[in-house]
């Protein structure tokens, strides 16, 4: 028999998709039949709790947890959020209910034997519920006491050579696409380039030192599959310079229909026999590909680097050898002054360990931003304020066509007084020589 | 139950402290066949809905096998996940950025007995545990942020919503019948812990009451000058209030007809809260993608101003939805994303075709951007 009687969630059980209703139900009896005598250290009906805690919220549709509270583990100021519930004498096994975030490797690829070992930790020491995973890329644990944090990170740190995220206004944990481990799409190696920043940084990932939060996040190509262009205040897309590679004989194995088109991602539906120019040359954005007697051509100097062809011709087409990234910066949710998508910085650059050039950029923003970010300001909010040509200035890079959309709309140019022939000083005497009141 | 020391001494917490250390390093999980051919694919395929195969210039082959899965996930069930990765794949396995987990062999003959205990896996409720799909140009999993299982300012639950939504989108999850991807995202809060500004569909938690001031103890809970700074309408003022005793307080006014229900103040001050159970519900946003992918990438766009929070599932929400969906699905050309596809058709039709009124609420009155968004041409439809 259920601690709390759930008839609202209840109904979240039926249908296809897994429920996690039906999850926690499984952890609770999980944890009260506890078959491996585990020695929980937080209350053992602390799933319970949540589940009749949620009931209450959907009955009265208002959360019931309060307002964030200062926890963490000494020394660090992130990676721990503070929870604590506003019925606690209801449900007690939540009372407390911190949530600890856990910095996820590159990629997102796992050893069972490292899932079962965060597995111990987390069923003895926390409530056994994740997210797996958060949005911003890490492991989270959901649901322990004050107590437990120092223990838990004593664990995670000697035990599983493990450290926490980052939270608050920090840099956040970095996360990444699959990239080259499995991708022939990928620019460059994501996984090695993001556990290399996130280990360089580590100061600024554990100590808030910044205005607020700081994203990076790294796609491998213009597809940008983790979203770095919209949500990160860094992002790094790959690219490439020089000419996408063309193997003829596919090209014609997909106009002859042997080959699926877009790798089978349409097969559910009769779309008909695949037509390259309705296909492919017709939605191409810049019209630089065409048939030459049976022959694909693409004019590589005015290609965009879309990815649609070579994402409908994958047999065909292949990224060119001369790969690099591109620097995107500034991009973020609404809150506060509107969403904001990431602006071009660095149309290319060559992904060489040790990424000094990389962080070079990295740090030249940093240093601009800490010095004139306003509290809680993003960097795309300061970049609005103080313009890009500042971001350029602060970065020491030449602007560029590339950098906009358009050019101004507008004549209102801040000229700088060294730009202007003469400077600005001038005498009203000399002018009124001339110019008579 | 006794407290067990993890060996800290919290007398001496810099005592064998180790910090700074970060995650783990990639290369310790990396099944071998992705370890000997990373940098070397040369091509993939989706051989059915759920099932991939990557081919590298080595010859070597891996086949993915994807699965659905709610991120809020128990240890009960990451063991599962592991005991199918240690009998099928060799003790490695992979999450993707949108929830779901990837279950890798190097073998094609190894798909068959994978796949059907993936498919035979089911909840005592009667849901799949691992549903194979979320490929192609289907609807893959939504990612989502914690609602009401964890946050303090969500104007929505997350899980609730996404499982009803997930549900009725299932069919879409299982094949590949859409013109082009469809992405689905949700945030409890316009805080947006997720892109969902960018998504095909978003579904966005969203306040419509100013906060509520808690007199008695706002100046005691909060810095008063930093919950007016955090306002980006200036609607917040400073204040005294004479309370019911007599005694009189620092504390702030709210212009209410300046709010915009963001919400930053409550972020600032706990004295300010927001939530209501009539207030609170759903903002459905369409048309935005992330990708660079023939034309830009784009935010969505707001095309139902409110959907009441009715739990436990939602069902305006998804049948809303499942419309947009539908219509979609029927009505664009073959590559063409959501927002193409209202772009090319022009928005004018997208609410005919959809079945979705259009009020006032859809005209954006918010600073500069604003005026960019209304009709500047005599070109449109009737």
């Amino acid at each position: 028999m259920a601690k709390h009687a759930t008839p609202l969630l209840d109904q979240l059980e039926s249908g296809p998709w897994p429920s996690w209703v039906s999850d926690i139900k499984q952890e609770a009896e999980t944890r009260a039949k506890n078959v491996n005598g585990i020695e929980y250290q937080i209350p053992v009906d602390v799933c319970e709790d949540v589940l009749g805690l949620m009931e209450l919220t959907y009955v009265q549709k208002r959360t019931h947890w309060k307002h964030g509270g200062i926890v963490g583990v000494f020394g660090y100021g992130g990676g721990v959020i503070g929870r604590y519930c506003d019925q606690p004498q209801q449900f007690p096994g939540v009372a407390h209910f911190h949530t600890v975030r856990v910095s996820q490797p590159a990629g997102k690829y796992y050893s069972t034997k490292y899932l079962k070992d965060i597995c111990d930790l987390w069923e003895r020491r926390g409530s056994g519920l994740t997210n797996m995973h958060g949005s911003t890329g890490d492991i989270i644990f959901i649901g322990t006491t004050t107590p437990q944090l120092e223990e838990i990170f004593f664990e995670l740190t000697h035990n599983l050579n493990q450290d926490l995220g980052g939270s608050g206004s920090n840099l956040r944990t970095p996360s990444d696409c699959i990239g080259s481990s499995r991708c022939e799409y990928s620019c460059y190696d994501t996984q090695a380039l993001c556990h290399a920043l996130t280990v360089d940084y580590q100061d600024e990932l554990h100590r808030p030192a910044f205005p607020y939060k700081f994203k990076f996040k790294f796609d491998g190509c213009p597809n940008c599959c983790v979203a770095s262009i919209a949500r990160s205040d860094m992002s790094f897309i790959g690219t490439w310079k020089d000419d996408i590679r063309i193997d003829q004989k596919a090209v014609q194995a997909y106009i002859g229909g042997e080959l699926k088109p877009n790798a089978g991602a349409h097969a559910s539906r009769d779309w008909g026999k695949f037509d390259i120019a309705k296909e492919v040359l017709n939605l191409c954005p810049t019209k630089c590909m065409w048939m030459d007697g049976g022959k694909l051509v693409i004019d590589n100097k005015e290609c965009t680097r879309c990815m649609h062809c070579i994402n409908v011709m994958p047999r065909g087409l292949r990224i060119g050898q001369e790969t690099g990234l591109s620097i995107l910066v500034g991009a973020k949710a609404p809150i506060l002054d509107g969403a904001q998508m990431g602006s071009l910085l660095v149309p290319f650059i060559k992904v060489e360990e040790p990424y000094d050039e990389i962080k070079e950029v990295i740090e030249g923003v940093w240093d601009w931003w800490m010095e004139e970010g306003k509290n809680r300001e993003r960097l795309g909010e300061l970049i609005k304020r103080q313009g890009f040509q500042k971001l350029l200035e602060v970065t020491n890079i030449e602007a560029m066509p590339q950098h906009v959309q358009e050019p101004r709309h507008n004549p209102y140019i801040f000229w700088r007084e060294d730009e202007v022939e003469g400077g600005f000083e001038r005498e009203i005497t000399e002018f009124r020589k001339h110019h008579q009141r | 139950m006794a407290f067990i020391s993890s060996g800290y001494n919290p007398d001496k917490p810099m005592e064998n402290r180790i910090t700074d250390i970060g995650p783990r390093h990639f290369e310790e999980f990396y099944p071998p066949v992705i370890k000997a051919n990373k940098g070397k694919w040369l091509y993939h395929e989706i051989l059915e809905p759920g099932v991939l195969v990557h081919v590298s210039e080595s010859g070597d082959e891996v086949y993915t096998v994807r699965v659905g899965g709610a991120r809020l996930m128990s240890c009960t069930h990451i063991r599962e996940i592991c005991e199918i990765a240690d009998k099928h794949c060799d003790g490695y396995v992979r999450f993707t950025t949108r929830n779901n987990i990837e279950f890798m062999v190097d073998n094609k003959n190894k798909v068959a007995a994978l796949k059907a205990d993936l498919e035979s896996r089911k909840f005592i409720g009667g849901s799949f545990k691992f549903p194979v799909g979320g490929t192609g140009a289907g609807i893959t999993n939504i990612v989502h942020t914690q609602g009401w299982i964890h946050c303090h300012t969500p104007a929505t639950d997350a899980s609730g919503p996404v499982k009803a939504t997930m549900d009725v989108l299932f069919d879409d999850f299982k094949s590949m019948r859409m013109p082009a991807h469809l992405r689905v995202s949700l945030a409890c809060c316009l805080n947006m812990c997720g892109a969902v500004h960018c998504s095909d569909i978003a579904i966005l938690g969203f306040h419509r009451k100013p906060p509520m001031l808690d007199h008695e103890y706002l100046d005691k809970m909060c810095e008063i000058p930093l919950a007016i700074a955090a306002c980006p309408t200036a609607a917040i003022r400073p204040s005294k209030v004479e309370l019911p005793g007599g005694a009189t307080v620092n504390s702030v006014a709210v212009k209410n007809e300046r709010c915009m229900y963001c919400g930053n103040c409550y972020t600032m001050c706990p004295a300010m809260p927001l939530a209501d159970a009539e207030g609170d519900g759903i903002v459905l946003m369409v048309g935005g993608k992330v990708s660079n992918r023939i034309s830009r990438p784009t935010f969505s766009k707001v095309v139902v101003a409110f959907i009441p929070n009715e739990t436990p599932r939602w069902p305006t929400t998804t049948s809303t939805i499942k419309k947009i969906v539908d219509v979609y699905a029927s009505s664009a050309n073959k590559y063409e994303r959501l927002g193409e596809w209202a772009e090319r058709i022009g928005w004018e039709r997208f609410f005919e075709k959809c079945e979705i009124p259009f009020t006032h609420h859809l005209i954006d009155d918010f600073r500069d951007p604003a005026y960019y968004t209304w009709r500047h041409t005599t070109q449109f439809k009737f």
